[in-house]
């Protein structure tokens, strides 16, 4: 979530799809009925079935499952033919402005300029934006195209390049005829949701709030991402982001599933979302300026462009991982990370045990068998692997696959895969922290030890891991340097405490740090007070950068218990700690006017003080706190436009720049849109014999 | 006879105690029922199910007594917690069905090759042989530079599948030993 649990309680309009937070967040549910209540919010839930959310909404519409983009991109349509959108905040604070260099085609025909029929994927150097008169960054001669440093661009918003207009024309084929004949929405149904939905930007407002809520219900489609894109889009347009009731809110499915999304236990990430390298990174070095990005933008404007920050996070994981054994001598231990140029993912997993090439697996706490979509291939694929190692409290399907009906006994006697099965800890067992859909790090205690002989994860992990080492260190093999170079330094090795493991996450001073603005020295060995003090000459270390700042000299803050919440919008600035550095709504600086004001003076979050020369605030501001108004830095301080971005340029997005409307892979229809190019045609195909694909009849 | 007021009710059935005083103690009786809260331990943890992460209050007897092991004998939603204010979804409030089961895993188990059936074996030697299976199957396969002749230093035969519950501490130990050991199918229900 951009905001929070409590913060929807702020809101003047929800629009839920694709979730159902009354059956499946319904503690959390409680705030978008007291908005309802207390503040006369209108909710509107966009649905195929006729949930218990929809059972509580003002407006239900029923929707055909796989027509959301169509749906978001019809209500776009109607924001901009009617003109219900935050102006100001649009030319000022989106890339509306900002105009795409020529060459770009829309996808009138269901591809966008660039398509390669052969590879299928996109040439994406056309995706770009127009660069400037004046200095501009060259792409270097076979390198990857990247944004121009200086971006042309028109406030009038009247240049036909401009992302403005091409938005406009991107979403002129979304007409209320074409999403009824695409959505199943009745016309005149469609209307009176865009009537309300957009109703607070009507004449002008900009007091009002309005949110979008979603749940998996958009996530798990080939083209889920852009689901999501459309509807960040239409809150850019409608000045929502950033605000207290507004935002992009994912109600996130389980306990801890933001916290593994930030940590990173997936292949293309490492901690704190930093990209992983690939083979064509020669060293260190030419990592971080792949994957640190320039600021790009108009000359006039500012933008801080946080990410360029990303070499002192990226020393920072190598010395929290590696130690001493990562210094500037052998290149931050850049050998120690394994190179990735291709998909690792989930599924990929699956097929390739399928076929023969995945060995060995270890399950902790993931059910692979029963969650797939072919429950069978997971099952088949089991019995090619060598070994299995799954650690649960309760008996599944994975670590049982072996007996699941139909093996004969003939067959169960082929199956050489060796499974183990390892009872670990439930919730109440282990301590430690987890993260909710608001970001709130919150730390739990353990209650009581674990029945019977079951150990706690960390404990099992840990074991498996220093056996590995030992077998290294006794008879060496391939390449064990990183295995016994691996940072370990626990009071208790064999079962390491989580404190000190949340201690190194939040991370130290290695040597003696200063901070140059405030003069303030953070001693060797101390907790580090933010992100801030991070540094890339190997005198910091930090597990995950967007946590630093959790775990402080002044203790655990992410145990904080303080129920206060002297604004009343449900801040709590006290309970607990969310990333980053306690805000509890990201982009706040959002909330006010391109002077520094709150667009509304009854729901202030953050302001400028001319006195102070600073944004202060009931949140913590999520900006430069010294950047005054005048200099016009972007509140989107994570792009290196400093900009949200309605167009996405070059590699952001696999598929468009723009979200476009695609059936979905199984779709009984041809698209009305463009029925010679009906699905995404950048979707990855799996082709073994256990792939199978619906058709219609 | 015992003389505690306790001690007195607890001495027969209400009928016999009654004939002698001549009144009806049943009233009496569940007055001196104790809460079964009155003398737990209160732990603050978060519910494990859904991302509001409610906060609940885990009641246990039993604990800082000497070779007594800690029974949960109730679980509720905290009061304190700003998000759910002491409520609980039905998931949450049958979370000690979650914790005190019969269904638990209590001891490593292990099926062998061929094999119809799962052996106990103990935890020592269960780290023993998945430390020995991990091994060999990454020396088998290492990759330490691609077709191209490029440095890589992975393994492509092992994979993780990490879960939602797990906390971010134990995440963390993952990342660090998986990629040590140059594993590129590291994965969790982040991706699902």
């Amino acid at each position: 979530m951009t905001n929070g649990w409590i913060d929807i309680k702020n809101t003047d309009m929800m629009l839920i799809m694709g979730g159902n937070p009354a059956e499946n967040h319904p503690c959390g549910f409680k705030w978008p009925i007291k908005a309802k209540r207390q503040r006369n919010a209108k909710m509107i839930v966009v649905d195929p079935r006729f949930t218990r959310t929809a059972a509580v909404a003002d407006l239900f519409v029923q929707i055909r499952a796989g027509s959301d983009i169509a749906f978001l991109g019809g209500l776009i349509h109607y924001a901009l033919e009617n003109q219900r959108i935050a102006k100001d905040y649009l030319v000022n604070y989106t890339n509306a402005a900002f105009v795409i260099k020529e060459g770009f085609k829309l996808p009138e025909d269901g591809l966008y300029s660039g398509f390669d029929p052969a590879t299928q994927v996109y040439d994406k150097s056309s995706w770009n934006y127009e660069e400037t008169g004046g200095a501009g960054s060259k792409a270097a001669a076979n390198g990857p195209p990247m944004l121009p440093a200086n971006v042309a661009y028109d406030t009038a918003l009247e240049n036909p390049r401009c992302v403005y207009q091409l938005l406009k024309k991107q979403y002129s084929r979304y007409t209320p005829e074409m999403v009824e004949r695409v959505t199943g929405v009745p016309k005149d149904q469609f209307l009176k949701t865009a009537d309300l939905f957009t109703s607070i930007r009507k004449d002008g407002n900009t007091k009002q709030v309005g949110t979008i809520i979603y749940a998996v219900g958009w996530t798990q489609h080939t083209f889920g991402s852009q689901i999501i894109r459309t509807a960040a889009m239409l809150q850019l347009l409608l000045g929502n982001v950033g605000r207290a009731g507004g935002g992009v809110n994912a109600l996130r499915g389980h306990s801890n599933i933001q916290g593994a999304t930030d940590i990173a236990g997936i292949f293309d990430n490492l901690p704190g979302y930093l990209k992983v390298p690939t083979p064509a990174d020669t060293d260190f070095s030419a990592w971080m300026k792949r994957i640190t990005p320039t600021s790009s933008k108009p000359k006039e404007w500012d933008s801080w462009n946080y990410w360029s920050n990303t070499p002192k996070f990226a020393v920072s994981l190598m010395k929290s991982m590696y130690g001493d054994a990562a210094n500037k001598d052998n290149d931050w231990a850049f050998a120690y990370l394994p190179k990735v140029d291709r998909e690792y993912s989930w599924v990929h997993i699956w097929d390739d045990m399928y076929q023969g090439k995945v060995k060995g697996l270890i399950a902790f706490g993931m059910n692979g068998v029963a969650i797939g979509p072919n429950s069978q291939k997971n099952i088949d694929a089991l019995k090619k692997a060598d070994w299995l190692v799954v650690c649960e409290i309760y008996p599944d399907e994975t670590s049982g696959f072996w007996q699941s009906p139909g093996i004969t006994p003939e067959e169960l006697k082929n199956i050489q895969t060796e499974v183990y099965r390892l009872p670990g800890a439930g919730f109440a067992e282990k301590d430690g922290t987890i993260v909710n859909s608001a970001r709130w790090l919150q730390w739990k205690w353990t209650a009581l030890a674990p029945p019977g002989d079951a150990k706690v994860d960390q404990e099992i992990l840990a074991r498996i891991f220093l056996k590995v080492r030992e077998l290294y260190q006794k008879e060496g093999g391939k390449f064990p340097d990183p295995i016994l170079k691996l940072s370990w330094n626990y009071t208790d090795p064999n079962n390491p405490s989580l404190s000190e493991i949340a201690k190194d996450l939040n991370g130290r001073a290695v040597a003696d740090v200063m901070d140059p603005a405030t003069q303030q020295v953070i001693k060797a060995g101390q907790q580090l007070p933010g992100f801030g003090f991070l540094r890339d000459d190997g005198s910091t270390s930090s597990g995950n950068w967007l946590w630093c700042g959790s775990w402080t000299e002044a203790g655990p803050l992410m145990q904080r218990r303080g129920t206060d919440d002297p604004s009343g919008q449900g801040i709590y600035p006290n309970w607990a700690w969310s990333w980053p550095m306690n805000r509890r709504v990201m982009y706040n600086r959002a909330s006010c006017d391109p002077s520094g004001k709150p667009w509304d003076a009854e729901r202030r979050q953050v302001w400028w003080n001319e006195a102070q020369k600073k944004w202060v605030g009931n949140d913590v501001p999520d900006f430069k706190a010294d950047s005054a108004p005048k200099d016009h830095m972007g509140p989107f301080i994570m792009n290196p436009e400093g900009i949200g971005r309605l167009f996405v340029p070059l590699a952001g997005m696999a598929d468009g720049p723009f979200p476009e409307h695609y059936e979905p892979f199984e779709s009984p229809i041809a698209n009305p849109l463009h029925p010679q190019q009906s699905t995404n045609p950048v979707v990855k195909k799996y082709t073994s014999d256990m792939d199978k694909y619906g058709t219609p009849a | 006879m015992n003389t505690t007021r306790r001690g007195f009710l607890k001495t027969g059935t209400g009928a016999v105690v009654a004939s002698v005083l001549g009144f009806d103690v049943h009233d009496a009786y569940a007055q001196a029922k104790e809460l079964k809260i009155a003398r737990t331990t209160e732990t603050r943890s978060t519910c494990p199910y859904c991302s509001v992460s409610c906060g609940v209050i885990i009641h246990t007897i039993g604990d800082n007594a000497k070779n007594v092991t800690a029974q949960v004998v109730y679980v509720e939603g905290d009061p304190d917690h700003p998000i759910n204010r002491g409520t609980l979804c039905p998931k949450g409030s049958s979370l000690m069905q979650d914790i005190l089961n019969d269904r638990r895993l209590l001891k490593p188990q292990v099926r062998r090759p061929g094999s119809d059936h799962w052996e106990d074996i103990g935890w020592g030697q269960a780290f023993d042989e998945i430390a020995r299976h991990i091994k060999k199957t990454r020396d088998e396969s290492f990759i330490t530079t691609d077709s191209q002749g490029r440095t890589v230093n992975r393994v492509e035969t092992i994979a993780w599948n990490g879960g939602c519950t797990d906390t971010n501490e134990l995440n963390y130990l993952v990342v660090k030993t998986m990629r040590s050991l140059g594993v590129t199918y590291l994965e969790n229900q982040a991706r699902v």
